[in-house]
């Protein structure tokens, strides 16, 4: 009898209400609220779709949302790499240091970079291999990376830097900052690496179920190692930019970061329990933020609001996606099956 | 004759569709151990979480010393009327000590501040009711199953319970452990206390039971004293149930050299090295009680956990042990018993479940086709006549068939040669049961070589070409299926011996 009844609705399943989450992706919401929030602004103030505003806007975000891509990646392997922030003044005290010893440009990139790598393969190794919590890991990976930032630069600035070494940060590309640039470039790879690749498949296999990802062969210490060593490269790319902005490197550069980029991937729309989340929810986090800074101080709001602000939206961002996961989740169950006895774990033979 | 401490008459419980337990009767007085004796699924577990009140009986009712029971009954009222039980998975908090543990819930305590000397005088007594000579601070995590199996007895004769329930006690438990524990449920009988005792250990009944009972698919079949029981007898009560039709018919070719070799394969933990042999085309059964280690074997296989010693060859060809991504890439897949942790990967959609094994031969250079991921997958997917609305949904809204479906699908997109299925038919309802028989029988007939751990012996004498048996580890029996019998199977999983070989 419930047998028949099963078949019917499994051959004529109720029409799935396909919200528009699904629509438009899970970084939806992130859009939404940014189209509210330049719309309100644009209409408030006289400044904010000005050139200038936007390119100040665009150069704010960039090292945030950079920073926020890698942090994506770690939270959804269901980790959390709170080292960013001091690997982006790692890299940019490094930078600094080498630059002011001589070397020539590229060369002192390439060497902050690596070094914020290699502080991703350290935190990487620990979780993977040493099997440690992510969270411990790179909390001390905080501590002492802030600590040799301070050794590197004995607490001062370092500067002054090469012309050739501003201009990363600060140059333009017809009319177009190339922070703006640079940021975008890595948005789209990291969406591309996540949506299109083996590695992105990996790192959400890893993130759903780590023990069922190994089980299918799923190479999950080395996908571990490689998110949160693409999270220190790209921190460490962070710093780098954010030294050349700032035409020095300022030893507290990158301080409290590393919340902000999480804060970037939750109102985005991951999730830090894993598997849930894409590059471009997490670039349209951070720049929801910066939009909201920059608005804030353009209508001339006390900047503590403003922290308020924030952080109602990421409980809201987090309650609107549990309230989204709820009704799918309802609308789901009608379409299932009924599931058999658990206790039994088998049906019995002859039962009609 | 006194009145019963427990009476159950016409107990009826049914989940969804499917009655659990139909008209059952049961009584179990003061000063006797009572044993329940059944097959897997026969509504063992069932029955006693409707006497712990964990789930709520049907119909029927339900007596403690003669005063009957509300049928709305939840597990406080049915600890307050004298009812407790030992379950075989252990309910202690590890990291508290044993002491905490005895009396959590009711911690003596002053003002919010826990009194640790009464704390400690109180655990005191209730390890002496069990002769547990231990100091209470030590913590749980510590000490070993058997001690731990104990500390839980003595937890539950804490509130004096009049009726103790022991749901397989011995599972975790070594032989010597075991004998012990029986020892003192004899004692407590002789305190006057009525025992239940659930356990798929036959010897274990005869040791220590004054009377039986036998549920078969929810019915009564046998009830009366131990004494002039054999077991013979016991196990027919068990199984004597006709064998369904829901099994391919066996026309396949089983032939040339063992396509999985495994020679010498000690599973961690385990004392006993295992030889088996699967050609191509064969379907190997693997019997066993709980706890005999047939899920370890599987593992150490696929090298889901690295084996203690022993080699694995794939076509002769040697498979590096302990890591599963060399044993996908050998052609070996597992389908395990816990799908939700072991398997699926639910916040990914039905089509990224099945393609994770095999996404390098879908990929160019790392970078994914959709396309062709979505060519190869659904073309195993309708196949196996999935059932969903669309490949894009997530596994997590898929009923249990047809996520063992997807993750058998997972198998089939790569070029899988073995396959090991444990419980594959664990939560599965009739009717995708009969599909996936079909869909083995079919895979045999094309050439792989199948390994099925099953506690349902209908489905392995059904299904397979061959039956190994394992007891405590070690392999006690290697039968064509056809000469096997669901007495000759029990008789040699819980005794090590075959039938007619004799008894103790």
């Amino acid at each position: 009898m419930a047998l028949v009844v099963r078949e019917r609705a499994l051959d004529d399943p109720s029409p799935r209400i396909v919200g528009w989450r699904e629509a438009v992706g899970r970084e939806g919401g992130g859009l939404v609220v940014l189209v509210v929030l330049f719309g309100a602004l644009a209409l408030a103030t006289d400044s904010f779709l000005t050139s200038g505003n936007l390119s100040n806007l665009s150069r704010q975000w960039a090292v945030f949302g950079i920073i926020a891509i890698g942090e994506l990646l770690v939270i959804l392997t269901k980790g959390i790499d709170l080292s960013v922030g001091s690997v982006v003044g790692l890299s940019g005290a490094v930078a600094a240091q080498l630059l002011v010893a001589g070397f020539p440009v590229p060369l002192a990139v390439l060497c902050a970079a690596a070094v914020g790598a290699a502080v991703g393969v350290v935190n990487g190794v620990l979780v993977a291999y040493a099997k440690l919590p992510p969270f411990i890991v790179t909390l001390g990976m905080m501590g002492a990376a802030r600590g040799l930032v301070l050794v590197i630069t004995n607490a001062n600035t370092v500067q002054p830097l090469p012309d050739g070494f501003s201009s990363i940060a600060n140059d333009t590309v017809w009319g177009v900052p190339n922070l703006f640039l640079i940021t975008v470039v890595v948005i789209l790879v990291a969406g591309v690496l996540l949506r299109r690749t083996v590695f992105g498949r990996y790192v959400y296999a890893t993130g759903s179920n780590a023990e069922s990802a190994r089980l299918a062969g799923v190479p999950v210490p080395r996908v571990l190692v490689s998110v949160y060593a693409l999270s220190g490269l790209l921190a460490g790319v962070g710093g780098i930019l954010l030294a050349s902005r700032l035409d020095a490197g300022v030893p507290t550069m990158g301080e409290t970061y590393e919340l902000d980029a999480i804060a970037a991937c939750v109102i985005g729309g991951a999730s830090l329990f894993g598997a849930k989340g894409s590059a471009l929810g997490a670039a349209a986090g951070a720049l929801i933020t910066s939009t909201l800074n920059n608005g804030g101080n353009l209508l001339g709001i006390n900047s503590f609001y403003l922290r308020i602000a924030i952080g109602v939206l990421i409980l809201l961002a987090v309650a609107f996606d549990e309230l989204q996961g709820r009704l799918s989740e309802r609308g789901a169950r009608t379409t299932a099956e009924p599931q058999p006895d658990p206790a039994s774990g088998r049906a019995r033979p002859g039962a009609p | 004759m006194t009145t019963p401490r427990i009476r159950l008459a016409g107990l009826r419980k049914a989940f969804g569709g499917t009655v659990v337990l139909h008209d059952v009767d049961l009584d179990v007085r003061a000063g006797e151990v009572h044993c329940l004796a059944g097959e897997n699924g026969a509504g063992k577990s069932t029955l006693i979480r409707v006497l712990t009140g964990a789930v709520r009986r049907d119909a029927g009712e339900y007596e403690v010393d003669g005063r009957p029971m509300p049928s709305a009954i939840g597990p406080a009222t049915a600890r307050a009327a004298g009812i407790g039980a030992v379950y075989q998975e252990l309910s202690l908090l590890p990291e508290l000590t044993v002491a905490e543990n005895l009396l959590i819930g009711a911690l003596p305590a002053r003002a919010g501040v826990v009194d640790r000397r009464r704390l400690r005088a109180e655990a005191a007594r209730k390890l002496e009711r069990v002769e547990l000579d231990l100091d209470p601070l030590t913590p749980v995590r510590a000490l070993p199953a058997a001690t731990r199996q104990l500390v839980e007895i003595a937890r539950v004769l804490g509130d004096d319970p009049r009726v103790v329930i022991f749901d397989e006690p011995t599972t975790a438990l070594s032989g010597a452990e075991a004998a012990t524990l029986l020892r003192r449920i004899a004692a407590l009988r002789d305190d006057g206390v009525a025992v239940l005792y659930v356990s798929h250990r036959l010897e274990e009944m005869f040791e220590v039971g004054d009377r039986v009972t036998v549920l078969r698919d929810g019915t009564v079949t046998r009830t009366g004293p131990m004494r002039g029981v054999t077991e013979d007898g016991l196990i027919a009560a068990m199984v004597g149930r006709d064998v369904e039709d829901l099994y391919p018919a066996s026309g396949r070719r089983v032939e040339g050299a063992p396509l999985l070799r495994v020679r010498g394969l000690r599973p961690r933990g385990s004392a006993h090295a295992i030889d088996l042999d699967v050609r191509a085309g064969e379907i190997v059964g693997v019997a066993g009680l709980l706890g005999a280690g047939r899920s370890e074997l599987l593992r150490a296989v696929f090298g889901a956990d690295p084996p203690a010693a022993g080699t694995v060859e794939v076509d002769g060809r040697r498979v590096p042990a302990g890591r599963p991504r060399e044993a996908v890439r050998a052609g070996i897949g597992l389908l395990s018993e816990d799908r939700k942790e072991l398997g699926l990967l639910p916040e990914l959609s039905i089509r990224e479940n099945v393609s994770v094994a095999s996404l390098h031969g879908i990929a160019t250079h790392g970078v994914l086709s959709r396309r062709r991921e979505a060519e190869r997958v659904d073309e195993v997917l309708d196949g196996l006549r999935l059932r969903a609305a669309s490949y894009d949904q997530p596994v997590s809204t898929l009923s249990g068939g047809n996520q063992q479906k997807v993750l058998l699908a997972r198998w089939l997109v790569t070029d899988v040669r073995v396959l090991l299925f444990d419980e594959p038919t664990k939560g599965v309802d009739v009717g995708a049961k009969a599909e996936l028989y079909t869909v083995i029988g079919d895979l045999a007939a094309r050439g792989m070589a199948i390994v099925v751990v099953s506690s349902y012996l209908p489905e392995l004498l059904g299904l397979v070409d061959r039956i190994v048996v394992l007891r405590r580890g070690a392999v006690v029996g290697d039968l064509p299926a056809a000469e096997a019998t669901e007495e000759s199977l029990l008789t040699l999983a819980s005794t090590g011996r075959s039938n007619g070989t004799g008894r103790a």
